[in-house]
């Protein structure tokens, strides 16, 4: 295991400075990025895809706000099985974390084991969501239903979507795990990934929230 | 740069050609605007006022085309001389910028007050002595209908739509009755305020009535109302503004404003 | 163990395939899209010729033409809705897959790194995954004329119901499916190019490259890209939900009790007005992601060639700010007779006039800069000159459309009509343009010729506003927009002299074009080859040789010690000091 110094591990992410011009990749990591702030090229990059994301989810929001304010509007009854499938997602993002907390203490097999565990929780969730869908057409509620069903079988896939898409980054990241590409310091992949998964993980309860609650 | 320029004099022929055809075109364009070569259709409704804030925004907007056009024709002219060394090394002017940014935003918020009150008046309420018809789009046809003696329109229910029910009326309901339905002809007493509800059985169309400074969206599953006088007798058209389809370019209408007593006359010819 | 970042481009591929085919050179890139961008243009632009031809002589019989389309005219004459098809796709190829192509993912990915210094951009793979997605959506795209039924026909916004019912017109069959699935691929890789360019911008700057010394061009496309990301989703929700409601019964659009071909449709309860509510939300930013660049050219083309520093550089980046962050919020202004409340009407008249005001502050701002200049008519120039003519033009004819009360009589006219064509067709497509003939040098190693750049220059500008100019005064009379036969109303028939006059017109503009084309690929093997600095600019791309070899600068990459618009300064012997000569030097080369 090679000790990085901090100075080195924020050279090695790259900075910017909105004044002196940046020390990235461009930049050829030359130069002192004095007093720049220690963002890394995926970080930005992640931020800019969540931002998409987030105005994706904002157009259904809207969508769905015009279409519910009608007199005629006809709420379907929550599928039980989403309240265990809620649990799921969000205890994926309590094990991602124990994951990550074992890479600070350097203990590599237990965060593998760890990732396994938050990916299987991640198919689980996409699988029990698949189950709420026979669920509802198993009572007669199918895709053109009512307006109410639309929404909820587009967006839980639409949200579905992008949740695989989470997996597959956790995939990524198990495989750099594997072939031993993190030390504590530097651990972008995971970090990202992680990111991404309490965002959609956060996503869900939103969707859940709007499309059953309020 | 230097050493190659073979040190020119005078202007540059290319300037003073693309200046000219900048003030050449913004003189035809004026003259053919002050000439009213082309202008809105004749005005047959109450709706003047919207002429009025056209001609308001043409002058505006006419005085910053002319001076901006030319303006940028001058300098084309003017600062093209090759035998000048060295162009200015200037680039801010605090006074400048301030003039400039606040006298457009007076100019604006003017036309935007302006524009305002007469976009709240076009939508106003309609007066009680408003004559109701309606107008229904469809591929690609105007369907209007006159509620008759009971002053009520009958029930309509798309389901008993068919080709022979255009609007899908109840006969069940007694103040379907009288309803009186016209396809493509429309007729409207003049000076009297009128008070247009318009459906749609299918695609978007827009009830456009040229003469009338009137148009208006027809959208399925929606019912909106528009109110306009008719101030001249006579015959107009009545056309579709918005895509619906293939006869999108010939769904047009006849618009007859009759004089009073002629339309009450006309009104009594329906009955049954 | 920990790898640090190496310059990952320092070594050039080999074979031909991964050198100019699955590149991930920004620059093999930005020219892909560039060339794809123009072949699209050929195409969208012969069927702008299309539309004009009908518009002229409506349903008049051309037998040529016939057998040249057995289906859209048969017998050599024009169905209408081949004529709708026909305006559709050249309103949606033109706006998203040349006028967005071109400038942002083309010159976008080939001038950022070259102008920031930066030797690729932050993510070279995704950028070639972008070109390779939006290529099959190109096809997919133009695939739909071959489909049954047509090509989409539902106009280039697509509205609901038309664009939802197949039964509607016989294009909303699988020819409106097809533009909606090239739309997604359109949208994923300009998603793509989005992240790319604003994480480069960002984050790859080099030494002293800070964003108060960039180039007006990489603020526009900084902009640009961040509209992009933030505006697009609005259309990808609306594409999903329409596809759902076009084949699977859903009711997201379309309400109850539509009555098509004599059937009654099983839909329940949508709302038309949601479409278009999403699709301008992208709508608005759309037009501006398409002029802002063109903004940005501008600013550098004409600080280069009036050998004057831009007026006001602080200002021009606010405005260009202000215009980004404004459109988010003018979209009703396409709504205002759609059925929607009056009071948005109102609202949305606020915002749509407040936003010409930093669109003024920009013009003048142009103006200024040419005060004092020491012009030089090159063929850039002169094209950049004409954008600032025709966004005037352009824009003031929006402050009429913008009054609520004035669209009235406006809206769905050929005033529209004129109105965007130009300040969009025409400001935005000299941009290109513009672009082209200032780049080309630095894309290909050679000049284009000059003379023939000059002579597009003076027939497009000319045939340009004898084009459209003209479309205002119909517009005024009260033509409608996508109508295939004009002459089919009264009021209309007298002016359709006029149209024929705009059509011989436009043919003169697509003739002109073949200029461009031929002196674009002449150049590509025959022009003069360039020097590395031809025009005497400051921005770093000039500072890399012509084409720059992959990874852009042989040695290290440039340092930066000023902004770009040092031109003429005072007492120093070159009229113009690159943005990575030091003040030292400048110091050595001050006269005496
Ligand atoms: C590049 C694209 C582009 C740009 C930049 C603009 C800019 C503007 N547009 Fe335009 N617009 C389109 C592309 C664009 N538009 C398209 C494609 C459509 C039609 C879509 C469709 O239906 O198919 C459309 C339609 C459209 C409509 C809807 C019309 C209708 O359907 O009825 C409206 C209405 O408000 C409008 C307004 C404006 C305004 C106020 C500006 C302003 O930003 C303009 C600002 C600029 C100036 C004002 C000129 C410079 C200023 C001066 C010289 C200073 C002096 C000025 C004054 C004192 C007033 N536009
Ligand atoms: C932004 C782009 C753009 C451009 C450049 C043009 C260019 C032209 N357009 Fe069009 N047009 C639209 C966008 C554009 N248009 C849109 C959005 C609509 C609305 C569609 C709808 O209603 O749904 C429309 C509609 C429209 C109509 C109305 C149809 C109707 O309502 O019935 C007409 C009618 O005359 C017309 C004509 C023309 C003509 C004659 C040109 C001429 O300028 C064409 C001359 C040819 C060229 C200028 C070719 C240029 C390009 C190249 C040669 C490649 C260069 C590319 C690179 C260098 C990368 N256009
Ligand atoms: Cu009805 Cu167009
Ligand atoms: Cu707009």
């Amino acid at each position: 295991m090679e000790v990085l110094t901090k100075e080195k591990a924020k050279l090695e992410r790259g900075g910017v400075d909105f004044d002196k011009g940046s020390g990235g990749l461009g930049g050829e990591g030359g130069g002192s990025p004095e007093g720049a702030l220690p963002i890394h090229t995926g970080e930005i990059g992640l931020w800019a895809l969540l931002a998409t994301i987030t105005m994706l989810f904002a157009g259904f929001t809207s969508a769905y706000v015009v279409r519910r304010a009608s007199s005629d509007w006809q709420p379907i009854a929550v599928p039980s099985l989403l309240w265990f499938n809620t649990a799921l997602l969000l205890s994926s993002s309590v094990t991602l974390e124990v994951a990550r907390s074992f890479l600070k203490r350097w203990r590599l097999e237990a965060l593998k084991g760890w990732l396994v565990v938050t990916a299987l929780l991640g198919m689980a969730f996409i699988a029990g969501q698949l189950l709420a869908w026979r669920q509802l057409a198993a009572q007669g509620v199918y895709l053109p239903t009512s307006p109410h069903s639309s929404f909820f079988f587009v967006l839980t896939g639409v949200h579905a979507v992008h949740l695989l898409g989470g997996v597959l980054a956790l995939c990524y990241a198990l495989v750099q795990a594997w072939r031993f590409h993190y030390t504590p310091v530097h651990h972008d992949p995971l970090a990202l990934c992680a990111t991404y998964w309490h965002f959609v993980d956060g996503l869900w309860i939103y969707l859940f929230l709007m499309l059953f609650v309020w | 740069m230097e050493e190659k320029a073979t040190v020119k004099s005078g202007r540059s022929g290319e300037g003073l050609f693309l200046a000219l055809l900048i003030w050449l075109m913004v003189i035809v364009t004026t003259a053919l605007f002050f000439k009213r070569a082309w202008w809105l259709p004749t005005l047959a409704s109450d709706r003047g006022g919207i002429d009025g804030l056209f001609f308001a925004i043409l002058i505006v907007t006419g005085i910053a085309f002319v001076v901006v056009q030319a303006m940028l024709g001058y300098f084309l002219w003017r600062f093209s001389d090759r035998s000048v060394a060295r162009a200015a090394y200037w680039h801010e002017s605090r006074p400048l910028e301030i003039t400039w940014t606040l006298g457009t935003t007076v100019i604006l918020s003017i036309l935007i007050l302006v524009g305002l009150r007469l976009w709240t008046r076009v939508f106003s309420a309609p007066p009680d002595d408003a004559l109701p018809v309606e107008v229904t789009g469809q591929q690609f046809e105007w369907t209007s209908r006159y509620p008759g003696k009971d002053g009520a329109f009958g029930r309509t229910d798309p389901k008993l739509f068919s080709p022979d029910n255009r609007l899908g009326l109840d006969e069940q309901d007694p103040a379907s009755k009288d309803d009186i339905v016209l396809v493509n002809q429309l007729y409207l007493p003049v000076d009297r305020p009128a008070r247009v509800r318009l459906r749609s059985k299918d695609m978007l169309h827009s009830f456009f009535l040229p003469n009338f400074r009137v148009k208006q969206d027809t959208v399925p599953g929606m019912t909106v109302e528009n109110w306009f006088v008719p101030t001249k007798e006579g015959d107009y058209e009545i056309a579709c503004a918005e895509l619906c389809g293939l006869g999108h370019y010939k769904m047009r209408g006849l618009l007859h404003v009759l004089s009073q007593e002629g339309f009450e006359k006309w009104l009594a010819e329906q009955g049954p | 163990m920990a790898k640090v970042h190496e310059p990952h481009v320092a070594h050039a591929p080999q074979s031909f395939i991964r050198r100019y085919i699955f590149s991930t050179d920004h620059k093999v890139i930005g020219i892909q899209y560039y060339v794809t961008a123009m072949l699209t243009g050929v195409v969208a632009g012969i069927l702008a010729m299309l539309v004009r031809l009908n518009l002229a002589w409506p349903a008049h019989e051309w037998p040529l033409l016939g057998k040249l389309f057995p289906v859209g005219m048969e017998f050599g004459v024009m169905k209408p809705e081949f004529y709708i098809s026909l305006f559709t796709m050249h309103g949606t190829l033109m706006v998203f897959f040349v006028l967005s192509l071109a400038p942002v993912s083309g010159f976008g990915n080939f001038l950022i790194p070259l102008q920031i210094g930066a030797r690729d951009m932050a993510y070279p793979f995704l950028n070639a995954l972008s070109y390779w997605t939006v290529l099959p959506g190109v096809i997919i795209m133009l695939s739909s004329f071959f489909a049954e039924g047509g090509a989409a026909a539902a106009g280039w916004t697509s509205y609901a119901p038309l664009s939802a019912v197949q039964e509607a017109i016989p294009g909303s069959g699988m020819g409106q499916t097809l533009w909606i699935i090239g739309m997604v691929f359109f949208i994923a890789s300009f998603t793509m190019g989005g992240l790319n360019f604003v994480t480069t911008i960002i984050n790859l700057r080099t030494k002293g490259m800070s964003m108060r010394r960039l180039p007006l061009t990489v603020w526009a496309l900084f902009l640009v890209a961040i509209l992009g990301l933030l505006a697009f989703p609005a259309l990808t929700a609306a594409a999903v939900m329409l596809l759902f409601d076009r084949h699977f019964g859903t009711s997201f659009f379309l309400p109850a009790g539509m009555y098509v071909g004599d059937k009654l449709l099983a839909h329940q309860g949508g709302t038309p007005l949601l479409w278009q509510h999403l699709f301008w939300f992208l709508g608005h930013p759309e037009v501006y992601i398409l002029m802002l660049p063109a903004m940005g050219f501008t600013s550098d083309i004409i600080a280069t060639f009036s050998r004057r520093p831009i007026f006001s550089y602080p200002v021009m980046v606010l405005s260009m700010v202000a215009i980004g962050g404004l459109s988010f919020v003018v979209w009703g202004h396409h709504m205002f007779l759609s059925g929607m409340s009056p009071y948005l009407g109102m609202a949305f008249t606020v915002t749509t006039l407040v936003i010409a005001i930093p669109s003024a502050v920009k013009t003048f701002n142009w103006l200024a800069t040419l005060w004092r200049a020491k012009i030089e008519f090159t063929a850039p120039m002169l094209f950049a000159l004409g954008i600032v003519s025709l966004f005037v033009t352009g824009g003031l004819s929006g402050i009429f459309l913008g009054s609520a009360a004035a669209d009235i009589p406006l809206h769905d006219t050929y005033f529209v009509v004129a109105h965007f064509h130009f300040i969009m067709a025409g400001a935005s497509l000299f941009g290109v343009f513009a672009a082209t003939y200032y780049w080309f040098p630095k894309m290909f190693g050679r000049m284009m010729n000059s003379k023939l750049g000059k002579l597009h220059f003076w027939l497009t500008f000319v045939a340009y506003y004898s084009t459209f100019f003209p479309m205002h005064y119909l517009g005024i009379g009260g033509m409608m927009r996508r109508i295939y036969d004009p002459t089919v109303y009264q009021y209309l028939a007298p002016m359709q002299p006029v149209n024929v006059f705009i059509t011989l017109s436009a043919f003169v503009l697509g003739a002109a074009q073949l200029l461009f084309l031929f002196n674009f690929f002449w150049s590509v093997y025959k022009g003069k080859k360039a020097e590395q600095n031809p025009w005497n600019a400051n921005t770093l791309e000039w500072t890399a040789a012509s084409p720059p070899p992959h990874g852009n600068w042989e040695g290290p990459l440039p340092t930066v010690h000023r902004w770009p618009y040092d031109y003429s300064v005072p007492d120093v012997s070159d009229d113009y000091i690159p943005q990575s000569v030091s003040p030292a030097e400048v110091q050595a080369r001050k006269k005496g």
